[in-house]
């Protein structure tokens, strides 16, 4: 039985099908990632995507303003006390996706909530000053967030994002 | 199934051209005698009803979308500054131009009345059951890709519901864990719907159509290798029971056709408007959001199931379930006997089933607000329910009707006073 013995080692032959094998696939993957990643964003869409500097003097008390960055609309919220008040006395840990209120903020700067006006659920945006929790309403599919953005009712599975800013000054934020 | 008495279009006779021009065509491409055994000699079963004739209807809307379609691409510019003002521009100077775009947008509407109808005649006639499961697949196939194709060149005209509609289903892909966000950034090209999304929507839109004419030629293939299936449900057995395509089926599929184009004409030309949405005609504005989002009315029954689940993924995966679970029929469903005719119990089920779908299509274009939510839920669980646990079981538990031993004694049935011929074999209606 030595004819059997001697195949059932591997042969040069088989190295070969592999290399050839492994070769191949390496250069498919090469050749596919191109045709993949020209999907992606573009270098003029992220350059597009610089950060922004956004002046808050003229945003009023209970005022929300829109300002877009990357193509999403910000919402910067100049809250009152009252909203401050409400988004602090729940118990933030019943929520469906837990947050405390002073987490999304910037200590010192309780006043301006700073976010991402895209509902987590599929995109649209949601109505400031609207639903039964004074916050936002989205028409699209009836999500209700608080006055800290948080989602309190409906299908949307988190709370409105924030956006990456800093506070240069107690009146300027840069946002990305 | 016994191959042997199955009569087969292969063994009719093969086409031999006369003329000799086309006999050198012939032994270098037979491509004649492939059209001729295709579509004249082609044996269609003798019994076939007008709800085969769907096949035909899609063929001729997928031939007219792709022809206006290339047209309206000639004046269309895709770019979220000229796209909705190119459409305009197609409206009043294009010559004709009001027409294509009608023509193409009412299309739509009428390429998924005509593929829902030719479903549900799958459905009830047990035409996904062996031998033509993959028949059946290729048909959920080409329903996907329809879909698809129907949604980027909705957004193409870039009005408000096109914008708003891109941004809702490309979120849907941010329901999958870890790498949702990515893909989207990568379905978008940007870090929103953009020019680029409006880009790659287009040139995809103009591809896919030729996708599905390919899928079409398989699906065809396909049915030209199982053989047409027909009210009766049992296979034809001798010559005698089947008629040749030319003349039978290509006279009464034109018929049809003709029939259904009034159909289309008369939304064309009265009630163009009537199918779209009103807010399409204000351009796309991305820091406002319509205050109803509601899709075209063909994807309504799969809008009220996303939104009847109250979890985002789980929601997401339902939407997906409820056209995948399609291709699983031909085994989910266990019962041997094809045509609901003989089933008394499914016949019942398939209505059931029929105004469950009609009614997720009515709650879809509802606010998803009080009843119209619980409704939705029950009928999405009645939906799922269908598959799952209705067409398993009453295979099982179902006693059909006996079947006929041929299509000629189903149709001889029929007609009173002349059912003796078969004898014992012969069940009393
Ligand atoms: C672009 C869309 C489509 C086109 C152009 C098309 C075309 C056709 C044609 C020409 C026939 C033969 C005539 C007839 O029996 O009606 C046929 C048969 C069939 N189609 Fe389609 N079809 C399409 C979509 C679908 C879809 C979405 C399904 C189901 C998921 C489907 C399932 C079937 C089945 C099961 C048959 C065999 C019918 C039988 O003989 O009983 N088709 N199709
Ligand atoms: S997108 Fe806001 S609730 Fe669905």
């Amino acid at each position: 039985m030595t004819a059997t013995t001697a195949s059932a080692e591997p042969t040069r032959r088989d190295f070969l099908y592999i290399a050839t094998a492994t070769a191949g696939a390496a250069a498919l993957a090469a050749s596919v990632w191109p045709l993949v990643s020209q999907m992606n964003p573009d270098q003029s869409t992220i350059a597009a995507g610089a950060p922004i500097e956004v002046d808050l003097t003229p945003v009023a008390e209970g005022q929300v303003i829109k300002v877009f960055w990357r193509g999403k609309p910000i919402f910067i919220d100049h809250r009152t006390p009252k909203e401050i008040k409400e988004a602090r006395d729940v118990d933030w840990h019943t929520l469906p996706d837990p947050q405390s209120d002073e987490a999304r903020v910037k200590e010192g700067h309780d006043q301006w909530l700073i976010l991402i006006g895209i509902c987590t659920h599929l995109g649209c945006i949601p109505l400031a000053h609207q639903g039964d929790y004074d916050g936002w309403f989205c028409p699209c599919h009836g999500s209700q967030y608080d006055t800290a953005g948080r989602i309190r009712r409906g299908p949307a599975p988190a709370n409105l994002a924030l956006p990456p800013y800093a506070f240069l000054s107690d009146t300027k934020i840069r946002i990305g | 199934m016994n191959e042997n008495a199955i009569y087969r279009p292969e063994q009719h006779a093969i086409y031999q051209p006369k003329n000799r021009s086309l006999k050198w065509l012939e032994v270098r491409l037979p491509i004649l005698s492939l059209a001729h055994s295709s579509f004249v000699a082609y044996p269609t079963p003798r019994n076939l009803n007008y709800w085969w004739a769907f096949g035909a209807i899609l063929s001729f809307l997928l031939g007219a979308q792709i022809v206006t379609g290339v047209v309206l691409a000639m004046h269309y510019t895709p770019h979220v500054d000229h796209a909705f003002n190119s459409v305009e521009h197609i409206m009043r100077d294009v010559n004709w131009g009001w027409l294509l775009r009608y023509a193409h947008a009412v299309g739509a509407s009428m390429f998924f009345l005509a593929a829902y109808v030719h479903m549900f005649r799958g459905l009830y006639y047990g035409s996904y059951k062996d031998p033509r499961e993959v028949l059946w697949i290729l048909g959920v196939i080409i329903l996907l890709l329809m879909i698809m194709t129907g949604f980027m060149g909705y957004v193409l005209p870039w009005g408000q519901m096109s914008f708003w509609a891109a941004t809702v289903i490309t979120n849907l892909f941010s329901a999958i864990p870890v790498f949702g966000e990515s893909i989207v950034t990568w379905l978008w090209g940007g870090y929103s719907v953009g020019n680029p999304t409006l880009n790659r929507f287009y040139s995809l839109h103009y591809l896919l159509p030729f996708v599905i004419l390919g899928v079409v030629v398989l699906h065809v293939w396909a049915l030209h290798v199982s053989g047409q299936n027909n009210p009766a449900g049992v296979e034809p057995r001798s010559k005698q029971e089947t008629v040749p395509f030319t003349p039978h089926a290509t006279i009464k599929d034109l018929f049809l056709t003709v029939v259904f184009c009034i159909l289309y004409a008369w939304f064309v030309f009265y009630l163009p408007n009537y199918l779209g949405h009103p807010d399409n005609n204000i351009p796309a504005n991305p820091s406002v959001t319509p205050t109803h989002i509601v899709p075209e009315w063909y994807y309504l029954p799969f809008y009220a199931i996303l939104r009847a689940v109250p979890n985002k993924l789980l929601g997401v995966l339902f939407l997906m379930a409820s056209i995948v679970i399609l291709a699983f029929v031909p085994w989910l469903d266990t019962s041997k006997v094809r045509s609901a005719s003989y089933r008394p119990l499914y016949r019942q089920f398939f209505w059931v089933f029929a105004a469950v779908c009609v009614g997720l299509g009515w709650l879809g274009s509802k606010p998803a607000e009080g009843n119209y939510v619980l409704a939705a839920r029950v009928l999405t669980a009645w939906y799922f329910i269908h598959f799952l646990i209705i067409l398993p079981l009453l295979g099982l538990v179902e006693r059909p009707k006996p079947l006929p031993a041929s299509i000629s004694e189903a149709t001889l049935r029929k007609a009173p006073g002349a059912a003796v011929a078969s004898g014992a074999a012969a069940p009393e209606r």
